[in-house]
């Protein structure tokens, strides 16, 4: 193996892992008072990484010459096409977070460097070609997380969600572990090429154990029924950028991983985990939805939105074939701008005071006070429930109809059926924001930056996103191309 | 010869003090009786040919675990006479537990005798090179196979270590700090004063 070609492959990684050590020792002398200064670099230093990744999907990258230190990295159009978008999603919410967190005075210097390790894990996640690295990048991710989620803490929900996270997240980790080991254990080597070679002749009992288990471990890590009850509950508990963070970043994370599992490690065995993903997306697609219904508090209500879409998502991998992912991958994009757009809005929405507001009746009316806020929140609320002319819509079409040419027909129509429930409780937000008496709370400001975000992604979800959507399409299809041609 | 002799000397003592661990009344004692059998099993798992097992045994099981576990003990002021108060309560309980787990270990080892289980083969990078011992061979995985893998758990326990800082540490205003420079800084003639106070008078500093 030549050192010098895997060092290249991976200087993403590198970027930010240094660029985490310098900020680390610039906190350390600088103090709270830097954490502006770190929050810029930090930025500065995930756009870099960005630039970094981005030749590789434009150019296609695939095959043995993007394999780095004997397969457990890749560095294909796939894990580009990932690490862009968790590391944006972190840029942004690095943008937005020093606001929310100046309020209480609790912005501290860490949580930069946090944020950056959380997406380094984040990006080792999706670029895994190996149970070690799969398992060092979640655990990287997951360590940062449990701290983000507690970060203000000495906000009892904040510290409620960190510790109701880290003890559950270990859990899931445990299993996740286990499966692993069962997995090597029945198979002989970690390595995603070599198990799917020393599986291709059929599953043996403990083989599928081992499958189960990791999938349960995966699910929990992408908050997909059974697994998702820790979601809302860390969701509205933690800081509104972390939350932000979690659903954005950590879930193009954990569907990543999940690809690359499903689709490297046990590629020749889908007719075993078929029925596993079929049952896992339409619960949560079913759980999402009706859960969602009686909620009161905003957050915990995109909580619901998030186990709704990973639902939706999922179906596009029980295709499991290239134009699945793809679908998958469209999704997963416009996914990302609506939550961005989604919960920037909510970080806008602030009283007098400045203070959040996340009570949902509290919106009554904001259509007559804030017209511009209510307009993107009724946006995002579209473009979730998948009314046509938005973006959302395009997603949940691409994920159904690969579920249909791939002879899928039952999932998608209960699939479908199951979003139109889902499109009441997002459009009960829209009828409070327009249609009930105004009860003018939100009177807070925001600053530009939030302004820039939001427009940004309300442009994307909307109907001008379709104009994307055929450069967009040809990404999404290099990078699905990539995963399958990994081995 | 030696060998066999060393092998029952580590095993029973390695199975004695883990019988003492659970027999002895005193919670401390318990732990040190299990740090002498976690130094027997290391013991054993040198005559096995596994050093780099035995040094992790000896380093984390002795010097950190068992360690820590004495500090909880010795903190934690738990009344273990009234936890064993409810022996004969229990016991049918405890019995039906020790029945089952019997009952498994007869399956499993029914089962193993059966060869029922097919495991994979490991792809050859398991094996240990000629003429190394094993602590050098894992070391040269590490640093090389692994190197990459390596590094990133480093950065795991960075990150674990900045989180445990960023959530326990605090500034306390009510409590004072030591200035050691101004403390050095700080000389006789700064600090004492010689007065001379009225009769019936306070003394004004």
């Amino acid at each position: 193996m030549d050192w010098s070609h895997s060092l290249r492959l991976i200087a993403p990684e590198e970027t930010l892992s240094i660029a985490g050590l310098i900020l680390l020792l610039i906190a350390a002398w600088g103090g709270d008072k830097a954490s502006r200064l770190i929050s810029i670099l930090a930025v500065a230093a995930l756009i870099g990484a960005t630039a970094l990744v981005a030749p590789a999907l434009c150019s296609g990258a695939m095959g043995p010459d993007t394999s780095a230190f004997f397969g457990q990295i890749h560095a294909d159009a796939f894990s580009s096409f990932g690490k862009i978008l968790i590391y944006l999603s972190a840029a942004a919410t690095l943008v937005v977070a020093p606001t929310f967190f100046d309020r209480f005075g609790a912005m501290r210097a860490e949580f930069p460097i946090l944020v950056l390790f959380a997406a380094l894990g984040s990006g080792l996640m999706v670029s895994a070609g190996d149970l070690v690295a799969l398992y060092i990048g979640l655990e990287m991710n997951s360590l940062a997380a449990y701290v983000l989620a507690a970060f203000v803490r000495t906000d009892g929900r904040s510290a409620e969600a960190g510790l109701k996270y880290f003890v559950l997240g270990a859990l899931a980790s445990g299993i996740l572990l286990f499966g692993m080991s069962l997995t090597y254990g029945f198979s002989g080597t970690t390595s995603f090429e070599g198990i799917n070679a020393a599986l291709s002749g059929g599953l043996s009992h403990g083989a599928l154990f081992g499958v189960v288990f990791m999938l349960a471990g995966l699910a929990f890590k992408m908050s997909a029924v059974p697994f998702h009850m820790w979601t809302p509950d860390v969701y509205e508990g933690a800081p509104t950028p972390v939350t932000k963070f979690f659903a954005t970043s950590g879930k193009v994370a954990a569907v990543g991983l999940t690809m690359r599992v499903m689709l490297e490690a046990f590629a020749d065995q889908a007719d075993a985990w078929r029925q596993i993903i079929v049952f896992i997306a339409l619960a949560s697609i079913v759980v999402g939805a009706l859960g969602a219904i009686g909620q009161k508090n905003i957050k915990r209500l995109m909580a619901y939105s998030s186990i709704n879409n990973v639902g939706f998502i999922l179906v596009g991998l029980a295709a499991a074939n290239v134009q699945g992912a793809s679908a998958m991958l469209f999704y997963l994009v416009i996914y990302v701008a609506m939550t961005v757009a989604g919960f920037v809005t909510v970080l806008m929405l602030k009283d007098e005071a400045g203070n959040p507001v996340e009570d949902i009746a509290s919106f009554a009316g904001l259509s007559r006070t804030r017209p511009g806020l209510a307009l993107g929140l009724g946006l995002v609320m579209f473009s979730l429930a998948g009314i046509p002319p938005l973006f959302g819509f395009w997603g949940k079409f691409l994920v159904f109809r690969a579920a249909v040419d791939a002879g899928m027909m039952p999932l998608a129509a209960i699939g479908f059926a199951a979003s139109v429930i889902g499109a009441f409780y997002y459009l009960k937000i829209v009828k409070v924001v327009y249609f009930d008496e105004p009860v003018d709370v939100i009177k807070g400001e925001s600053d530009i930056w939030h302004k820039a975000i939001l427009v940004v992604t309300c442009l994307f979800i909307s109907p001008l996103g379709y104009l994307l959507s055929g450069w967009l399409q040809g990404l999404t299809d290099t990078a699905a191309a990539a995963l399958f041609h990994a081995l | 010869m030696i060998h066999v002799i060393a092998f029952y000397l580590f095993a029973v003592m390695t199975v004695a003090s883990g019988a003492i661990t659970i027999l002895s009344r005193n919670p401390v004692h318990s732990v040190l009786w299990l740090i002498l059998a976690f130094f027997n099993a290391a013991g054993l798992m040198v005559l096995v040919g596994a050093e780099f097992i035995a040094m992790l045994l000896v380093i984390v099981y002795v010097g950190a675990v068992a360690v820590l576990f004495l500090f909880v003990v010795m903190m934690l002021d738990i009344d273990f006479a009234e936890l064993r108060a409810g022996f004969v309560r229990y016991f049918p309980f405890g019995a039906l537990v020790a029945i089952v787990l019997l009952a498994e270990m007869v399956l499993g080892i029914g089962a193993y005798k059966a060869g029922a289980i097919v495991l994979g083969t490991p792809d050859g990078t398991a094996a240990t090179p000629a003429g190394t011992s094993n602590i050098q061979a894992i070391g040269t995985l590490l640093y090389s196979r692994y190197l990459f893998l390596f590094e990133a758990a480093g950065v795991i326990l960075l990150v674990a270590m900045i989180g445990a800082i960023v959530l326990t540490h605090r500034q306390r205003s009510d409590t004072r700090g030591q200035n050691i420079s101004k403390q050095n800084q700080r000389r006789p003639q700064d600090a004492t004063f010689n007065v001379k106070p009225e009769i019936g008078q306070g003394v004004q500093i």
